[in-house]
């Protein structure tokens, strides 16, 4: 029964399929597969903004929206009708076929990230030998849009926003790479489900997750950060620092098409957040031995979310960056650390399960950090802003 | 230690959030129009005009004298003074503004035309929800708009609210000693004798002038002030108006003429 439960849609689809000719079958499916990404994932957004907002919210000791349907859960509803009646300007002197197609690149490149993520047991729209590589080459696919929607606003702010989002993201797609190469290199396959299920192992009751393991820790804490980056998010947003330039690359957007990007950089967030759960988190596999008969999807979804909640606490707690120490964090701290990882990841991989592997590998990655901790505080342009004049004055 | 700070600030933020749910001080939003706070006493808007007892015409303690239209720095106010008089809160003939108009779109908040008022009879209202959807006329204040009862007054400012009549009560007992004192001229006026008597004085005179104040206030009254003033009993107020002692031939219907100013009243 737990295992019925647990194929439902793959159950589902065949039965759909059952009442087409043999050869439709595999288009059948893969369409019921395209329908259901394409309406969860954008209600999951829908979700996601209010729960961000009232979490936020609640962390600034304020409600968050509480108008609109019960407790404020229907807001999502309202904003799409308001960014539906709006007017969709356009600037003047835009490129108006680039201006148009830019949010389009973007919903569609991060919808294709979709494609590969093993959402439960079974349950990958098409399980490509090289799915992680083509993951990152659609996530790579977004930065495009990103510039396609800065150049062609014509607009300082969009195309500042646009220039600081492309070298940010490509900054951060190195580490990023980097941290998922080290797993690849444990797994020997860039397949997402044999990822997943080289982690659907336990001992006792305990999973062997990824996050579980020195290199793993500190490929995953790499991860989390580029993933941060990557999506734009805060402490990470320069691209649309409203203090500064606006809304970044936005800027000229309005309507719906500011609706699109919206959704483009939630869909993002979840698509990355997917991706670390299955490259660390154990993808769908239950997290005890014993709850396996929970549905391996409600398990994904339940950690996409999770990942989801700590991106909203971040926003939450953290200051922007400057744009000087984005960059010295990506290529002299985080670079260097997620290559000292590969190093770890493959002296773990030829010492052997036993005791050695352990003390070896934390020994280097702790050293490894704390010294690099200490050099950065050390030097002055990555370290802690001193404000001379102020701390002068006040002694 | 590197990430020091950020999990600190992390700790902080989830204290905040795990707080909110269990703590009110975390929380602190009212929600405004389904709930409110008080105003603070010593909260003010735009200025209101006071009147004594039931009628807004007859007790409007202002007395047309344009100092605050002189000073009020924005001018936002605009006074026409009456053609006749009508009796002020001692008896004494006064004009009455005919026309008060402020236009509170205008108005700064400043108070200068309360502390410049020697009648006490303009103070600082504490009602803020004075949005209209008539850009023009809506925010201009006529009379009638801007007068509020005293015990409005008492409901907004207690404490200087009792100031004021303990204030203005002096003053009425001052001139009623005086009128004692040089015995009345005619001596048809029975009742200003007898409100010249501290005690009982349930006299015409007194009542006019006295409020429906609030406890708290009459307790703050000075005791050689005139007793009535706590029993103040708006019936007797109106006909007040006629038996005053400086005013052998009263004119008890003129305050409430409508004075033909062509204004908006």
């Amino acid at each position: 029964m737990a295992a019925k439960i647990d194929q439902i849609f793959i159950i589902f689809a065949n039965w759909v399929a059952g009442f087409f000719p043999a050869a439709w079958h595999a288009a059948i499916t893969h369409v019921l597969g395209v329908i259901g990404i394409v309406s969860i994932f954008p209600a999951l957004f829908a979700i996601t903004t209010v729960l961000e907002r009232k979490g936020l919210g609640r962390m600034q000791n304020r409600l968050g929206p509480n108008r609109v349907g019960p407790a404020g859960f229907l807001q999502p509803v309202a904003d799409g009708i308001k960014s539906l009646t709006k007017e969709d300007v356009v600037p003047f002197t835009a490129n108006g076929i680039m201006h148009f197609l830019a949010p389009l690149v973007l919903v569609v490149t991060v919808f294709m990230g979709f494609a590969v993520l093993p959402v439960g047991r079974h349950m990958q729209l098409v399980d490509m030998d090289s799915g992680l590589l083509f993951f990152f080459a659609m996530g790579a696919a977004t930065e495009l849009s990103v510039f396609m929607a800065g150049w062609s606003s014509r607009n300082k702010y969009s195309i500042l926003g646009a220039m600081r989002a492309v070298a940010q993201m490509i900054s951060y797609e190195v580490p990023m790479l980097l941290s998922a190469v080290a797993v690849v290199m444990i797994v020997g396959s860039l397949s997402l489900p044999r990822i997943v299920a080289a982690q659907d192992t336990y001992s006792g009751i305990w999973p062997h997750w990824f996050i579980f393991t020195p290199w793993g820790f500190a490929a995953f804490l790499i991860y989390a950060i580029a993933a941060t980056s990557e999506s734009n998010r805060s402490p990470f947003d320069l691209p649309e620092g409203e203090s500064e330039i606006v809304a970044g690359y936005h800027t000229e957007y309005s309507g719906f098409k500011f609706a699109l990007f919206f959704l483009g950089e939630y869909l993002a967030m979840f698509a990355l957040s997917g991706l670390g759960t299955t490259l660390f988190l154990g993808g769908w596999a239950a997290p005890f031995s014993g709850l396996n008969f929970i549905p391996s999807w409600i398990w994904f979804f339940a950690k996409v979310m999770m990942s989801i909640s700590v991106f909203i606490w971040m926003r939450g707690t953290f200051p922007r960056l400057r744009q000087d120490q984005l960059m010295n964090f990506a290529w002299k701290f985080i670079l260097p650390l997620a290559l000292l990882d590969l190093i770890v990841t493959a002296i773990w991989r030829f010492l052997g399960p036993g005791w050695q592997q352990w003390v070896v590998c934390c020994a280097i990655l702790i050293v490894a950090y704390v010294v690099m901790g200490r050099l950065a505080f050390a030097v002055k342009h990555i370290g802690p802003r001193r404000y001379r004049y102020a701390e002068e004055g006040s002694r | 230690m590197l990430g020091e700070g950020i999990l600190k600030g992390l700790a902080e933020t989830a204290r905040n959030f795990l707080g909110s749910y269990v703590s009110k001080e975390r929380l602190t939003t009212v929600e405004y129009p389904d709930e409110r706070i008080p105003t603070a006493e010593n909260a003010r808007v735009f200025p209101f005009l006071v009147y004594d007892g039931p009628d807004w015409q007859a007790g409007m303690r202002c007395v047309a004298c344009q100092i605050c239209e002189k000073e009020c720095p924005p001018k936002c106010i605009y006074i026409e003074k009456s053609k006749d008089k009508k009796p002020d809160y001692v008896g004494k003939q006064q004009f009455y503004p005919a026309r008060f108009d402020i236009d509170i779109s205008v108005c700064m908040s400043c108070q200068i035309c309360v502390e410049v008022c020697p009648f006490e009879a303009i103070k600082m209202d504490t009602q803020f929800e004075l949005a209209t959807d008539n850009r023009f006329g809506g925010l201009l204040m006529d009379r009638q708009e801007l007068a509020k009862s005293n015990e409005y007054y008492h409901q907004i400012h207690p404490t200087e609210a009792s100031e004021v009549d303990a204030r203005l009560a002096e003053e009425k007992a001052k001139v009623e000693a005086k009128a004692k004192a040089a015995p009345p001229a005619p001596a048809a006026k029975p009742a200003a004798p007898a409100s010249a008597t501290p005690k009982p004085a349930p006299a015409a005179a007194e009542a006019k002038a006295a409020t429906p104040a609030p406890a708290d206030a009459a307790s703050k009254a000075p005791p050689a002030a005139s007793a009535p003033k706590t029993e103040a009993s708006a019936p007797t107020e109106k006909p007040a108006a006629a038996i005053t002692p400086e005013a052998p031939a009263p004119k008890p219907a003129s305050p409430k003429e409508e004075p033909p100013t062509g204004g908006k009243d």
